[in-house]
């Protein structure tokens, strides 16, 4: 099985990349911007083929690598291979 | 008093850092690599400045699951003074020994020059040598230094006396513009509730020779020499 994790800063966790993002966006013209956040997207392949055993261990890889807890929160699918 | 280095692919001063506890304690620390397991018997770990793993993920972030960290934070919990400087402090806060995180510096700017930094604690083995409130330079070399936590998170250390710098001007006044990297109020080091482990962004170990331009990195070696035996 594939799981695609979304990785996002916590709301009120200060984002000077996505602040500069903004900003080139402005500059580019696109005018209606009205806040960027920057974030990771991450596919990880499990062997597992059981969708609950599959989601306990991404959830595990979440908390312990995957995201830092402390400023990020986390969001995953879980698709068939 | 023996000392231990850990090097992680991409540390970069692991060396300067040998240098420096080799000048204060008249023998060479142990340069122990992380895929050791085995650490050997030490009265301080010291884990260097770098890019462990290129950054990859978060700073610190890999490094902070190599095998012999297992066994730094099983030492570090039981008690044995662990200083982790710049990476070595990202490293710290990602293995959970220290609270909080480093991120991107709010300049978005890798910043590499000389700062000044009041000494929040003297009564810890790090600092002895230090006058309280003295206002020391050191260099600071990074890209993800502005230290966060949230607001529980920083009473709770301020209120716990667990901050060990703070970033601030020539007189000692810490204010905004003494900040380099958009840290929560000017922290630029903070201590474990035992006051055992420290992890800062400044190098100390870049400033222990008159040729390097200055010597206030010193006194941190001399203090841990001093209470370790």
């Amino acid at each position: 099985m594939k799981a695609r994790i979304t990785i996002t800063l916590k709301p009120g966790v200060l984002d000077p990349q996505g602040k500069a993002i903004e900003g080139a966006l402005h500059a580019l013209g696109f005018g209606a911007v009205d806040g960027v956040r920057q974030g990771k997207y991450i596919e990880v392949e499990v062997t597992e083929s059981d969708p609950d055993k599959a989601r306990a261990e991404i959830e595990r890889m979440c908390e312990q690598l995957l995201a830092n807890t402390i400023i990020e929160n986390y969001a995953y699918e879980l698709e068939a291979a | 008093m023996k000392a231990s280095i850990i090097v992680f692919p991409g540390s970069n001063c692991d060396r300067d850092a040998a240098v420096a506890l080799e000048a204060a304690m008249g023998k060479a620390p142990t340069m122990v690599w992380h895929g050791d397991s085995e650490l050997p018997k030490s009265d301080l770990i010291l884990l260097p400045g770098g890019f462990s793993y290129g950054d990859y993920l978060r700073s610190g972030a890999m490094a902070a699951h190599s095998p012999v960290m297992r066994e730094v934070v099983r030492r570090a919990k039981a008690g044995t003074p662990v200083l982790g400087i710049c990476n070595g402090f990202q490293v710290l806060t990602e293995a959970g020994l220290l609270p909080g995180v480093l991120m991107r510096n709010a300049t978005l700017r890798f910043i590499c020059k000389d700062v000044l930094l009041k000494v929040e604690r003297n009564d810890t083995r790090f600092t002895r040598a230090y006058e309280l409130g003295e206002v020391v330079r050191f260099p600071v070399a990074h890209k993800d230094g502005s230290y966060f936590a949230d607001e529980d998170t920083l009473d709770r250390l301020e209120g716990e006396n667990r901050v060990a710098f703070r970033y601030c001007e020539a007189s000692g006044a810490v204010s905004e513009a003494a900040n380099p990297n958009g840290s929560r109020r000017n922290i630029a080091g903070i201590y474990n509730e035992t006051g055992t482990v420290l992890g800062m962004m400044p190098h100390p170990e870049r400033l222990v020779d008159p040729a390097l331009s200055g010597t206030d990195g010193t006194k941190m070696f001399a203090s841990l020499v001093e209470t370790l035996h």
